[in-house]
């Protein structure tokens, strides 16, 4: 039922390594070295111990009484923006720069769209001492100048790319390239549940952590399973990482909120699952935005985090199963949301994050009062609060 | 001009091309162009042009929006073809109008080739397409779709990396038909001013495990590394070089061609 993919690489018909022939030992040996690693107690206590330390888990379960008052339902946050540097991307990248330190390798790769895995990568290089290449859409280094700014304090390097949509897809390309002729030495960290085999797998158990924790606050708090599991879906890491925990759980919902831009009807959205067909982009099928003569169709979302045109095949498989359901919320919905969760609860979300409350907020009724929701905080907004002032200020 | 009403001879063009090579002791001359650039009148030219300037096999590839295996000069040009309206069917359209007696080989990502259906091999086969290799479909990948292509009416063409274990170059050797396109180097494609000085050692690796023709490319940009490929190999590859050339004009492309071709045929 959860898919394991360790033997196929694959969850049901998605998944895969569609990549050069080049990178095939590479991610092989990454398969070893990962599969070896976790059965490693030296490694995994090495792990455990920063994420405690550094990264400061677990981390908390907030109530969130004025916004379950609006929303009809007892919503219970999970502060991945808490995390050191914002985000839950942190929980992935700091696991992996220690594999590629076991692996040897000292130079890593990233591609970022918010920048968040960006940051996140820059700072576990920092701490370990890795090399750090960070690759990111020049229209991305506009909307997320302070994460910019960011990884640079950190002593990463991060290389524009100009090439297609200028967003997360050509950065992930460009990583990608770089890899192809780098493998040897480098080690590819790749941002979320996306790319070919192993990475869809690793990420998810790397960020499994987020909804093996949050069960266990929510049944202590409340004394039973939340009703409903809500993230949003970028390429869907920190949703496969709250979810994966109650994926044997059959009375709990689960719910990805994906990016619907201008409006699902339109031509510029980011929702792959309710809008793509299965397809094949960086090294993975699942499901993908693209045109009838296959190629990829350029996504669009107002949150840079959220704008990609392929999601982790591990949500293709759950949607088709019908495990897990699968809706959107517009740029200007979770514009709304991220100002009124600051006000209602002290606490600014993230915009990919924003897209979630939002479709809460539309749900009233849905749920009764005292039922349990549990939403994932993907990340703090301060990365995004230039970027919204400049939209409120155009929209005035 | 190729009988339209001998579909099994144009799908048994390639092979026999590069048998008749071997057994002339000739190097193989594989030329690479991006279908549709740099639009679509100069690319039936263009093909037609290196045909009659001496290449031996013409891989025509198909412009994909996402291109991770090439280097810049491919990636733009592909981008340009598809700002020209290029697709799947218009590059079988110009293999189609080209009709070259020397054998294509359809160069593509997989997922142009998934949507454009089923029955996209016997399109191009009856475009007068020899051959296929695709980028992104390493050979255990899936194998469903690898017994799609390799059972199908298309000579299949597999690639070899420097980094391939050499148990594996023997699985690839043997899923393979045409010829095996051994990738020089670690990296993408585009043209580079030296070889790899482990190059002979990976043919010879190769060639130890592999009954099929080898052909080199990725990287191989001038006459003289071409001359220096062939000493090795039994063909060489030249892209990104020639997609530049054909950037400036069609005429510089077919000279580059003609010069490859002389290069070759003194080494
Ligand atoms: C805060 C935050 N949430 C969500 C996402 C989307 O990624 P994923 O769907 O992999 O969680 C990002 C990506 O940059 C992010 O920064």
């Amino acid at each position: 039922m959860t898919g394991h993919a360790s033997e196929t690489g694959r969850f049901g018909v998605y998944g895969g390594q569609y990549v050069p022939e080049t990178l095939i030992p590479a991610l092989d040996e990454l398969t070893a070295a990962f599969d070896a690693a976790v059965k490693d107690s030296a490694f995994m206590d090495t792990l455990n111990g920063m994420l405690s330390t550094y990264v400061g888990r677990p981390s908390p379960l907030s109530e969130a009484p004025r916004l379950s008052e609006r929303v009809g339902a007892r919503v219970l946050l999970k502060r991945e923006d808490l995390n050191h540097t914002g985000a839950h991307k942190i929980n992935n990248a700091l696991a992996q720069a220690l594999l590629a330190q076991r692996m040897g390798k000292r130079r890593i790769i990233a591609e970022t769209g918010a920048g968040q895995h960006g940051v996140a990568t820059a700072t576990a290089c920092a701490r370990l001492g890795l090399d750090c290449v960070v690759y990111m859409g020049e229209e991305d280094m506009r909307r997320q100048e302070l994460n910019v700014f960011r990884m640079r304090l950190m002593g990463a390097e991060v290389i524009p790319v100009t090439s297609g949509t200028r967003t997360l897809k050509d950065a992930t390309s460009e990583a990608i390239r770089d890899w192809v002729g780098s493998c040897d030495h480098s080690h590819y960290i790749i941002g979320s549940v996306v790319g070919p085999a192993p990475y869809p797998r690793m990420v998810r158990d790397l960020q499994s952590i987020i909804g093996r924790e949050a069960r266990a606050q929510v049944l202590e708090r409340v004394g039973r399973l939340p009703r409903s599991v809500v993230a949003c879906i970028g390429g869907g890491s920190n949703a496969i990482g709250i979810f994966h925990a109650f994926v044997a759980d059959a009375d709990v919902q689960l719910i990805g909120v994906e990016a619907a831009g201008k409006g699902l009807d339109t031509e510029e959205h980011s929702a792959s699952l309710l809008r793509g067909k299965p397809g094949v982009l960086h090294g993975t099928l699942s499901y993908l935005l693209q045109d009838e003569q296959g190629q990829v169709h350029p996504a669009h979302s107002v949150s840079a985090g959220l704008d990609y045109p392929g999601v982790g095949p591990e949500h293709a498989w759950l949607k088709d199963s019908g495990r897990a359901e699968y809706v959107a919320c517009t740029d200007a919905d979770a514009l709304a949301a991220f100002g009124l969760m600051g006000r209602l609860e002290g606490v600014i979300p993230a915009l990919e994050t924003a897209h979630a409350v939002a479709w809460m907020l539309a749900q009233r009724g849905r749920w009764t009062a005292d039922e349990p929701v549990l939403l994932c905080v993907s990340g703090r907004g301060d990365k995004d609060v230039a970027q919204v002032a400049k939209t409120e200020a155009l929209n005035q | 001009m190729i009988n339209p009403t001998a579909p099994q001879a144009i799908a048994a063009l390639l092979t026999d091309r590069m048998l008749e090579l071997r057994a002339s002791r000739r190097r193989a001359l594989v030329c690479y162009v991006t279908a549709g650039h740099p639009d679509r009148a100069a690319s039936i030219a263009l093909v037609q042009g290196i045909a009659d300037a001496g290449a031996d096999v013409i891989e025509l590839g198909v412009p994909f929006s996402d291109p991770v295996a090439d280097g810049p000069v491919i990636q733009a040009s592909s981008q340009r073809a598809l700002d020209g309206g290029m697709t799947l069917d218009r590059t079988l359209e110009i293999a189609a109008a080209a009709a070259v007696r020397v054998p294509l080989v359809l160069f593509s990502y997989l997922n142009p080739l998934l949507a454009s259906g089923a029955d996209v091999l016997i399109r191009s086969r009856d475009a007068g397409i020899s051959g296929i290799l695709v980028t992104d479909l390493p050979v255990g990948a899936d194998p469903e779709r690898e017994q799609w292509i390799g059972g199908g009416p298309l000579a299949f063409v597999r690639l070899v990396a420097p980094t391939t274990p050499v148990e594996r170059m023997a699985a690839i050797a043997s899923h393979g038909s045409g010829f095996v396109y051994l990738i020089s180097r670690l990296g993408v494609t585009g043209a580079r001013d030296d070889l790899p000085v482990d190059l002979p050692a990976t043919v010879a690796r190769l060639r130890g495990v592999c009954s099929l023709p080898i052909c080199v490319g990725f990287g191989v940009s001038t006459p003289t590394q071409a001359r220096a490929v062939a000493h090795l190999a039994d063909g060489v590859v030249v892209g990104s070089a020639l997609v530049q050339a054909a950037e400036r004009s069609v005429d510089e492309a077919v000279a580059f061609v003609r010069s490859l071709r002389a290069a070759l045929d003194g080494a």
